[in-house]
Parts: C-alpha cells; sequence; structure tokens
C-alpha cells in the first residue's frame, strides 16, 4: 500500500490507540485484542470494553525493513517486531533507540511515543507508539 | 511570592536522548580546532534526538517519569504546560499531546506551551504554583524541554542539546519537596533571539554574560534570599542554568556558592545545554539523590532576558519515590555516539526529495 500523507480524520479516531495502546477487552469469550475494535476479532461479539493494554512486554519475531514503503524512507533501516505485551496481547511495531544488530527474540520492552512520519513540512505530524529496550528493572 | 497554601513537588523525572556527539566531531565537521572551543565552555559531548524524537516525545517521557514517582491518578491533574522553543508545531500545542497521550484530567486541563528561551518550563512553573496555591486546581504538570537549536558552525552548535525535565506540582502535605518561595526578575535585553520564521537562533557576543546570564540570575538570587532572609550557607544545593559547564561555576562564585553544592545538579558538562529542560534537569539529578530537609536554590535564566528563582525543601517523603523511574545519571550512561552525518539526519538537516518512493 502506498500512502502519500497521514490521513487526519483516521488519526485523529486513532489516537487512543496510538498514543496509548487502547486495546479491546471482549466480555464474552475474556479475550484482549489490538487495536481496539466495536467487534471481538476472536468471537465476533459486540460485548467489547476499552483498556488501555500494559506497555510493557517481549519481542516475539522480528525482522528488518531496507526498502521502506513511502513516507518512511528516511528512518530505514528500521526493525518492526512481533510483541507480546505483559498481558498476553501480542502486537506489530516498530523498535526504536535500537540498532538492528542489537536485536534479540525475548528482549523485554517498553512502549515509547515516537514519530511515525512526518510527510513534509506542512502536514500533521504522525506520532505513535514504538517499543525500546526497558531502561529500568 | 508565596502562595496561599503550601505548594511542593509531588513527583519529577527526567529524560535525556540516547545520541552523542562530541565536540571534537562537531569542531572537524567545520574544520576548527575544537580545544579552543571546548576550554572555553566545558562541553565535551552533547546529547541529540533519535530520528524520531522532538520535544513532544521528550516532554512524553519526562512526564511519565514524573508520574511514575507521583503515583497520582493523571486525571486529578488540572494545568498540563511544557515550556520549549523548539515546538514541533509553530501553531499547535504540544501540550494538548501530552494530556491525551497521558490521559490527564479526563481533558478538563488547562494546557499551554510557554516559550521564554531557556527559562520558559520555569516560568510556566510559576504559573502552576499559583493555580495549586491558590487552590484553583490540586495538581499541575510542568515540562521544560527542547531539541536545542544552534546554526551549522555556530558556536551554539557545541552546546545546544536535547533533553527534558518534568514536575508534578500539588498541595504541601503530599509533597517530596517543598517549594516554600519563588521570585522572578525579567527585562528587555538583546542577547538571544529567533525570529519567526527562521530556523536558528541569532545571537549577541556582547551581550550574553553579563548583562544578560550573570546580570538576571544574581538579580533574581539575591532578591529572593532577601525576601525570605537566607544566605548563600543555609542551602546544601545550588542549580543554576547551565549554557556551558563553566558559567554556573562562576555565577556560583559570584553569589557565595562552593562549586561542591553547585556539581551535583550540574549536567551541561555531560549533555550539553537542554535549554528549557537545563535548570529542570539539574533539579532533577539533585532530587535524585538530596537527603530529606536538603535545601536547594534553584535558578533559571532566559534569554530575552530573566531568571526565576526557587527557595525548596526536601522532605522525607522522598525517599518512598526515588527508585520509581530512572535517574538522570542512568540516562547520562546510556549513550552511542554519532558522527556529523547521522547529526545532521537525526537534527532534520539533510532535505529527501518529495516524491522519492524508495526502489
Ligand atoms: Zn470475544
Amino acid at each position: 500500500m502506498v500512502l502519500e500523507r497521514t490521513s487526519i480524520p483516521l488519526y485523529w479516531r486513532d489516537r487512543g490507540i496510538k498514543y496509548r495502546l487502547l486495546g479491546g477487552e471482549c466480555k464474552s469469550c475474556n479475550r484482549r485484542f489490538f487495536p481496539y475494535r466495536k467487534v471481538c476479532p476472536h468471537c465476533g461479539s459486540t460485548d467489547v470494553n476499552k483498556v488501555n493494554l500494559p506497555r510493557r512486554g517481549r519481542v516475539v519475531s522480528f525482522t528488518v525493513v531496507h526498502n521502506a514503503p513511502r513516507g518512511f524512507e528516511y528512518y530505514t533501516p528500521y526493525v518492526i517486531a512481533l510483541i507480546e505485551l505483559k498481558d498476553g496481547t501480542r502486537l506489530l511495531s516498530q523498535l526504536t533507540d535500537v540498532e538492528p544488530d542489537e536485536v534479540r527474540e525475548g528482549m523485554e520492552v517498553e512502549m515509547v511515543i515516537r514519530i511515525h512520519r512526518t510527510c513534509g513540512e506542512s502536514w500533521l505530524i504522525a506520532y505513535g507508539y514504538k517499543f525500546r529496550p526497558v531502561l529500568k528493572k | 511570592m508565596k502562595p496561599d497554601r503550601d505548594v511542593g513537588i509531588v513527583g519529577w523525572g527526567a529524560y535525556v536522548p540516547r545520541y552523542r556527539i562530541r565536540s571534537e566531531e562537531l569542531a572537524r565537521a567545520w574544520g576548527r580546532s575544537w580545544k579552543r572551543y571546548a576550554a572555553g565552555i566545558m562541553v565535551e559531548e552533547k546529547s541529540l534526538p533519535g530520528i524520531d524524537e522532538d520535544t513532544f516525545t521528550i516532554a512524553y517521557e519526562a512526564a511519565y517519569n514524573a508520574l511514575l514517582r507521583a503515583r497520582i491518578d493523571p486525571r486529578r491533574i488540572g494545568a498540563t504546560y511544557v515550556g520549549t522553543e523548539s515546538k514541533p508545531y509553530a501553531v499547535k500545542p504540544t501540550a494538548t499531546l501530552l494530556v491525551e497521550a497521558l490521559d490527564i484530567g479526563e481533558r478538563r486541563t488547562t494546557g499551554a506551551d510557554f516559550e521564554f528561551a531557556c527559562k520558559a518550563g520555569t516560568e510556566a512553573l510559576q504559573a502552576a504554583i499559583g493555580l495549586v496555591g491558590s487552590g484553583m486546581i490540586d495538581y499541575g504538570l510542568v515540562v521544560g524541554a527542547d531539541t536545542a537549536q544552534g546554526a551549522p558552525g555556530d558556536a551554539l552548535e557545541y552546546t545546544a542539546a536535547s533533553g527534558g525535565a518534568a514536575l508534578v506540582i500539588g498541595p504541601g502535605k503530599d509533597s517530596v519537596a517543598l517549594i516554600k518561595a519563588s521570585l522572578s526578575y525579567v527585562s528587555d535585553t538583546p542577547d538571544f533571539w529567533r525570529r519567526q520564521h527562521e530556523r536558528y537562533p541569532a545571537h549577541t557576543r556582547a551581550f550574553t554574560g553579563e548583562p544578560a546570564y550573570f546580570h538576571h540570575i544574581m538579580s533574581a538570587a539575591r532578591a529572593l534570599m532577601d525576601q525570605i532572609n537566607t544566605s548563600p550557607e543555609d542551602y546544601d544545593y545550588a542549580v543554576f542554568h547551565q549554557p556551558n559547564g563553566k558559567f554556573p561555576l562562576r555565577v556560583g562564585q559570584k553569589l557565595g556558592f562552593s562549586p561542591e553544592k553547585i556539581k551535583p545538579g550540574l549536567i551541561t558538562s555531560y549533555i550539553g545545554n537542554t535549554y528549557s529542560g537545563s535548570a529542570l534537569i539539574g533539579l532533577s539529578a539533585v532530587l535524585d539523590i538530596a537527603p530529606p530537609e536538603s535545601k536547594i536554590l534553584v535558578v533559571s535564566f532566559g534569554s530575552g532576558a530573566g531568571s526565576d528563582a526557587f527557595h525548596i525543601e526536601v522532605t522525607d517523603k522522598i525517599e518512598n519515590v526515588r527508585e520509581l523511574a530512572p535517574k538522570v545519571m542512568d540516562y547520562i550512561q546510556r549513550k552511542r555516539y554519532v558522527d556529523y552525518t547521522v547529526y545532521a539526519r537525526n537534527r532534520r538537516m539533510i532535505h529527501m526529495m518529495k516524491d522519492f518512493s524508495g526502489y
């Protein structure tokens, strides 16, 4: 998919997801998921609560992106990781503050907010979650 | 100035990006002899932002650390202020990003960015003290953060650094350190400025030292100590704005503070001048180590110009929260050196082709 610029309505609608890891907690099947949606992806129930997911987790698997999609060229090479949060919820995220050759499976990481993309100097700056190696404890 | 009810610091937190560039490397890029500069400024390396960092992301990390120590529900915060001279947007507040990201006040909070060169953060602190002290709000969040600009090749490039610190201000009874009194001193001084559409600030060598930094810090410090009847001997620590490693020691000496009282909060020697973050990171480093009942004098300086002075007394509650977040020294020790090329890229001095789409 080629994204010319950040979609402002989409970014605005998803800011809880981008800034606070807003996920869903299904009251029918008791499972959590990310990002938050009105319908549970596990069982299809609409009985879903909003929940800010834990900020810590570990790297399950990762890959290094050298050829980035449009809008992300400035940031290569960067790491995309499958992360399992403390509560077991899994999500994909960029890693930051780490070099590709320093990343290991099982590495403990924590959520921070970073610039995702800027789209030149006039458009909205897209911020959102990334994960980095834990600083403390 | 004294508020009606006791006000203090409930939590503090700092943040410094992991990247450093040595002043020797900065000098190399422009073919200069770095020893001439290094001797004068006592800054051998400085911090710079990661490629995906700016003043908001720095403010977020510092504020998050301050909230870890404050142990309060962010929904009880009624004022959210960011002091900076490197706003991500010329028009669009950084404070509202912080409110959204930290779930502050269920959005029922005043929120604004303050600008006063390097003292924007302490200016915001004065405002928060007023709001908490008058009883209008219970808690306020104050951040001083910058990704400081220094023009390529300019003397300021050797010190202009990135980082920030945050304080949660609240009622005295909950505080780890009481802010017993404060005082501000400002005047119209043409030492440093940046016009609306300029990328880099301009500065005047003749005004930087005596008429700006020294005059304002000494005037504010002396007036505050006069007002509350204290003298340099009463303080265990003194934190002054730190544009370089030399000025804070010299202004301390002129006022009567020994270097031993200044060095614990003198962080610029390790990371450079974080502008609005400078005095507040210095205070954070002192709070990281100060025993209960310590007395701290903090005096910021912002070009243009002015100083805010604070008399702070540490309470015994501080021991309970100190370990709840990373300390300034943890950030200072976490570092990765980069060369001028990476520096230029991270600082977004390199402009990409608009439609570049990879391969
Ligand atoms: Zn379900």
